[in-house]
């Protein structure tokens, strides 16, 4: 479904390098992990999948689309098919829970029936029922990074892009976010993440592609974590 | 697409009130621009009257000697009226120049007992005479010499022609009125060029806020014009409500400030802000739209790029 092309990305003509000959594929329902050091070329990678950030050498495919090919006006569109988490959320700050998941499905062009349906239906999946109405600063991180999830969810897109979703979170809200994520993937969708909590990986016990300086060091189909 | 229009101008709605201390600032600052701008055309408005007044008071006076034959003074009265450049000719006659003598002097009681020795009126009949344009006082002032040059010296009809006298405060008049209109223009104009960089800067720097909501949005898949709309649509609120308020400032400043501007300029400027509402009311509140529109258009592009 994502497959990455001997895709690298440079900076300074070429003097330092945040990807190197990067080539892996992720398949459909697969959970995949991302795990290395900080400036192991994580973000940048998933920056690739989302059209944020585009590659020197190689391409990137969205099952047979090369993303990099896609004109800037459909664009949106394509973005209507990944769900993103991020480590700081990227909540609006001036609308409440209910309006950051509805605005997702806004933009998407949906009817008003569709998003006063799937919005509540959202917001339960991740456990959230009673806080719709507050704002994100009303909120706390464990539960801001649940809108998250379900303003990434409530479109069913195809996949879900989540860079360090348990970076700022307590171990207890960390847990239950990798469980809304594993319960998410066995619903079906393609989950590709980043972090570097040994205890999230070694908990999913799903793939783990390790990353050291770029380059791709490790690709485990059940792995641990290991650095 | 309706759908889509009614969500974006929802949310321009939305934005504005929950950014209330920001839309404050833009209100503010646009209302401010748009004031001067304002006081910049009564200003204007105010200079153009008061130079059509003077302008209308300038004149050349022909003065007739007291026995001047009236055929020849009613034939130089239609010689003077069929020029190009003349735009009015008014006539006194004798008794009316002695009256208006009497009634200038009436305080003063030896002007009007010399007149009474007399026994009989010395004063002749004359021409007040306007030209359309200042500028063309010297060839009316030609036209009348060349008349009195003409006349047998032993039977003079035309006793002084004014012209050379006021001369020279026709040209200074000339060109400070010439000079007036430029200046209010260049003035103007930088006026105007501030107003818009103050606006669009403040509106940026709104925008700039939002920066990151933006961002947001992008990533979630919006489309430019979804992002785009409520934003312009805030704008045009910004433009409106300053135009009005602005307005609305201009009433009492007016109402105080008409009665001074009638006896001075000869214009009272709460009429003429009464009489030209609309007027004013789609000049200021059009400017103020476009104004925020184009500055809330830029702003937001910025950052809708790559």
């Amino acid at each position: 479904m994502i497959y990455f092309d001997n895709v690298s990305k440079l900076y300074n003509d070429g003097r330092s390098a945040a990807l190197q000959e990067v080539t892996f594929q992720v398949a459909p329902k697969e959970f995949v992990s991302i795990v290395g050091h900080s400036g192991a070329g994580k973000t940048t990678l998933l920056k690739m999948i989302i059209a944020e950030d585009r590659p020197s050498h190689g391409q990137v495919f969205f099952e047979s689309l090369d993303i990099h090919r896609i004109p800037k006006t459909r664009l949106p569109n394509y973005r209507r098919k990944i769900g993103t988490i991020f480590q700081d959320f990227k909540l609006l700050p001036h609308k409440t829970a209910y309006e950051n998941v509805a605005f997702a499905m806004e933009a998407n062009g949906r009817t008003d029936a569709e998003i006063a349906e799937n919005v509540p239906h959202a917001l339960s999946l991740v456990d959230l029922d009673d806080k719709a109405w507050n704002f994100p600063h009303e909120l706390s991180g464990g539960e801001k990074q649940r809108v998250a999830i379900a303003r990434a969810i409530v479109n069913q897109p195809d996949i879900i892009i989540a860079d360090e979703p348990t970076g700022n979170l307590d171990p207890i809200a960390t847990y239950e976010v990798v469980q809304i994520l594993r319960k998410i993937n066995d619903l079906g969708t393609t989950v590709i993440m980043t972090t570097h909590n040994k205890g999230v990986i070694d908990e999913i016990e799903r793939r783990v592609i390790t990353m050291d300086g770029g380059r791709i060091v490790r690709d485990d189909s059940t792995g641990k974590y290991v650095l | 697409m309706i759908t889509g229009f009614r969500r974006v101008v929802k949310a321009g709605f939305v934005g504005f009130w929950r950014n209330a201390y920001v839309s404050l600032a833009s209100i503010f600052v646009l209302t401010i621009a748009l004031f001067v701008i304002g006081a910049t055309m009564f200003l204007n408005q105010l200079l153009s009257t008061s130079l059509a007044t003077l302008q209308s008071k300038v004149d050349i006076n022909v003065y007739f000697v007291p026995d001047a034959p009236i055929e020849e003074i009613e034939r130089i009265k239609a010689a003077v009226e069929a020029l190009p450049d003349v735009a009015g000719v008014v006539f006194t006659s004798r008794e009316d120049a002695l009256a208006e003598y009497r009634e200038r002097n009436k305080d003063n009681t030896i002007a009007l007992q010399a007149l009474e020795e007399l026994n009989e009126n010395p004063l002749g009949a004359n021409l007040a005479i306007q030209a359309k344009e200042t500028s063309q006082y010297e060839s009316v002032a030609r036209f009348l010499e060349e008349q009195r040059a003409l006349e047998q010296p032993q039977t003079p009809v035309i006793d002084e022609v004014n012209f050379a006298r006021n001369k020279d405060s026709i040209d200074t008049l000339t060109s400070i009125i010439n000079a007036t209109e430029r200046a209010s223009f260049i003035i103007l104009g930088i006026l105007l060029i501030a107003a818009i960089l103050i606006t669009f800067n403040t509106i940026r720097l709104a925008i700039y806020t939002a920066r990151e909501e933006i961002a947001i949005m992008r990533l979630v898949g919006a489309s430019n014009m979804f992002i785009r709309g409520p934003f312009m649509l805030q704008g045009i609120m910004y433009g409106f409500i300053s135009g009005v308020l602005a307005l609305l400032l201009f009433y009492p400043l007016l109402v105080w400030v008409g009665p001074r501007t009638a006896a001075f300029f000869e214009l009272n400027l709460f009429d003429y802000y009464i009489v030209h509402f609309g007027e004013i009311f789609g000049v200021l509140v059009g400017i103020g739209i476009v104004l925020g529109l184009v500055s809330s258009t830029l702003a937001v592009a910025r950052y809708l790029r790559t």
